[in-house]
């Protein structure tokens, strides 16, 4: 009898280790022989921890279980308290596109075989067969844009690191993944670690690097872990070292582990803080493509942009980029999080209307109330009223509403939202987490705080203030901690004026 | 430099096989003060000069490093490191309550450690658990979901 259980943080955190001892004690009890894979989520965290059984028919899930639950599964599966169907079959899966994420929650994630079963290393050998400047340009054709924030052309970033000349170049991942509502990077590294160390091998390949880095965050254990362990795994057979699956290129990728910062997933932060230095934002140019770490030449790109390449180099160019809608091509891991009935992880092509993906897809709240707004892109991203709801979910629409899709993560919050409030920890954020190198950012964050809490207090001068200081910030800034804090500020200001309502204080 | 009575020849033996662990590592300050919080469950004063001469940096850039990072602490924790997540998402199934209901329990606000030294409190900013807000972390442990009868339940287990 075979059986899944994620090991996904959330799955972790809603108990799947107990049940996973528990499942085995049970096995044990019923002298049953059974293999408990510990796989990758599928996303569907409000069925966490989910198991799954493994029938003929395809894949039985289970979920949400409690330690009560366990018995069952060695009984009646149609009988089970918990069951939910085929896995395959189940509505939030069907919806979905998945590219980038075609193996997580299906795989043993540290199993070549079972990678390779899934089409794994397809695109490093097509790659292997192609020269270095075609690969480049495979990227670019997709149409593949930065999946940490700022959308820019990865083929392109690219091509600048392989037109560089230099004694040694890097691939650097960035996996810092700070936002609120994120969790697409944790998600992919727990549960197909392989496919990121093979988008990192095919990027050093492309552009001529022969060491590459995983960033990621100290608030991340289990991924940490288990790409360690998949680099391992590749090391072992082959895919990292001298000779990559026995070619002339080398590359080879260690992990390294952030300590709390989350300026530091800004990309030349985070190339100081990988040099062993403070956090500290330095200013473009140069850029990290011709002087990034160690002043070499640096592909710094997202875990989600990486472990996109394998399959854009599987299936080609033209079959991601057909995915999509206007200039954003390919598939988006949405992360829907919040007071969400159904939260989690959805792959999709861009161009869902943000009104279809929060009442179709996640059914709107947990609680059962109004939506009242739901903040896309992180704690820089802004705060959208449903009426902006018909809003297509692509690069453009999103900055055509004042807005931004960054990493994807959408945070849904109901009717008892106070937007005030959101604004002012929007303000408090950038406070802690400023780098400290511009006076707007650093000193601007702490005033709007102060000045949002003279509104709250009932002040209305105040108002005017916290528009100028904005307008400071957005202009004055260096990177976007402090260029961006004014979305979700101002989004909030605007859309909702009714909760800055100088009158309230004083009428109560 | 001399080793003081707290930290002791031990201690200085540790540092050095964490240095030794380290040599020739590209970058390699902030796994070096990862290890030796994980040895030492804080990073003490004395071990910053030591490392500081070994990476070949001044002692004021080794203590400029250490103190950009919210990971690195000066002086030990409490037994039980509860971190409460106080991010958007988490904010919006409850954190805010949540925070409140912890610092009314334990009697301490943010970054303090109670008197007994069974607890300290930090705030952190997302542990990509938002979809199953509000999260915690309990000495590394990840909670979702965490309600105040779940949180008492993790305090009563700390005392
Ligand atoms: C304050 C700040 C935080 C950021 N955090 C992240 C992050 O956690 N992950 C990420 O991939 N990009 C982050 N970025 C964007 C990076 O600077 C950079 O654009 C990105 O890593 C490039 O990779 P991509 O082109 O694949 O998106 C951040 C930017 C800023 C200004
Ligand atoms: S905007 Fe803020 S975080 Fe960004 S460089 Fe300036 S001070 Fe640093
Ligand atoms: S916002 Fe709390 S875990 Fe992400």
């Amino acid at each position: 009898m075979k059986i899944y259980l994620p090991l996904d943080s959330a799955a972790v955190a809603l108990g799947a280790d107990e049940i996973a001892e528990a499942i085995t004690a049970e096995a044990q009890k019923r002298g049953v022989s059974i293999t408990l894979i510990r796989n990758g989520s599928r996303g569907m965290v409000w069925l966490e921890p989910m198991a799954e059984v493994a029938t003929e028919d395809g894949r039985l899930a289970f979920g949400p279980m409690t330690l009560e639950d366990v018995p069952a599964l060695f009984d009646d599966l149609a009988a089970h308290p918990k069951a939910l169907g085929l896995t395959d079959e189940l509505d939030w899966m069907r919806r979905q596109t998945r590219l980038t994420f075609a193996r997580c929650g299906v795989i043993d994630p540290l199993s070549l075989h079972d990678y390779e079963l899934h089409h794994g290393l397809k695109g490093l050998k097509r790659a292997l067969a192609m020269a270095p400047a075609a690969i480049v340009q495979e990227v670019t054709d997709s149409g593949l844009r930065g999946r940490g924030g700022a959308g820019f052309p990865t083929g392109i970033k690219w091509k600048t690191v392989h037109d560089a000349k230099a004694s040694q170049k890097y691939i650097v991942c960035n996996a810092d993944e700070g936002d609120s509502a994120t969790f697409a990077d944790r998600m992919l590294m727990e549960g197909d670690p392989l496919t990121l160390v093979e988008g990192m091998a095919i990027a050093g390949i492309a552009v001529g690097a022969t060491k590459g880095y995983i960033y990621t965050r100290s608030e991340y254990p289990i991924a940490i872990t288990q790409m360690q362990k998949a680099i391992q795994v590749a090391r072992a057979a082959g895919i990292l070292g001298p000779r990559v699956l026995d070619s002339d290129y080398a590359f080879d990728m260690e992990v390294r582990v952030g300590a709390g910062a989350y300026v530091c997933g800004e990309e030349t932060s985070l190339l100081n803080s990988l040099e062993g230095k403070r956090g500290v934002v330095r200013a473009k140019p140069p850029l990290p493509a011709l002087q990034g770490f160690m002043g070499k030449p640096t592909v710094v790109n997202n875990v989600i942009s990486l472990a996109s390449v394998p399959v854009i180099l599987e299936r080609g160019a033209a079959f991601y980029k057909n995915f999509g809608m206007g200039r954003s091509h390919g598939t988006m891991a949405l992360q829907i999080a919040g007071n969400v009935k159904f939260g989690g992880l959805f792959e999709t092509a861009f161009g869902l209307s943000l009104g279809e993906i929060v009442n179709e897809i996640a059914g709107g709240t947990a609680s059962g109330r109004p939506v009242k707004a739901v903040q896309v892109g992180g704690p820089l991203g802004a705060w959208f009223p449903t009426s902006l709801f018909d809003t297509p979910f692509t690069y453009e629409d999103f900055a055509a509403k004042d807005g931004l899709i960054g990493h994807a993560g959408l945070t849904i919050a109901d009717d008892r939202t106070d937007m005030l409030k959101m604004a002012r920890f929007a303000m408090e954020f950038c406070a802690i987490e400023s780098c400290g190198k511009c006076t707007p950012c650093r000193i601007g964050a702490v005033r709007g705080v102060e000045t949002l809490d003279r509104v709250a207090a009932g002040d209305p001068s105040a108002l005017p203030l916290v528009a100028d200081l904005c307008n400071t910030m957005k202009s004055g800034s260096l990177c976007a901690l402090g260029g961006f804090t004014p979305y979700p500020v101002m989004s909030a200001l605007t859309h909702f004026p009714d909760d800055f309502a100088t009158t309230r204080a004083a009428a109560e | 430099m001399s080793a003081t009575p707290e930290f002791g020849d031990a201690g200085l033996e540790t540092l050095h096989e964490i240095l030794n662990a380290h040599r020739g590592m590209e970058g390699a300050l902030l796994p070096i003060l990862h290890a030796v919080q994980e040895a030492f469950g804080h990073v003490p004063q004395e071990a910053l000069p030591v490392i500081a001469k070994d990476l070949n940096i001044t002692r004021a850039e080794a203590h400029g490093v250490m103190s950009f990072y919210h990971d690195f602490r000066e002086n030990p924790a409490g037994r039980t490191v509860l971190k409460l997540c106080r991010a958007e998402a988490c904010q919006s199934v409850g954190a805010d309550a949540l925070a409140d209901h912890a610092r009314g329990k334990l009697g301490i606000d943010w970054h303090e450690t109670t008197a007994d030294g069974a607890v300290t409190l930090e705030p952190i900013f997302c542990l990509g658990l938002c979809a199953c807000g509000p999260a915690a972390m309990v000495n590394g442990k990840l909670v979702g979901r965490t309600d105040a009868a779940k949180l008492d339940r993790i305090l009563e287990g700390a005392r």
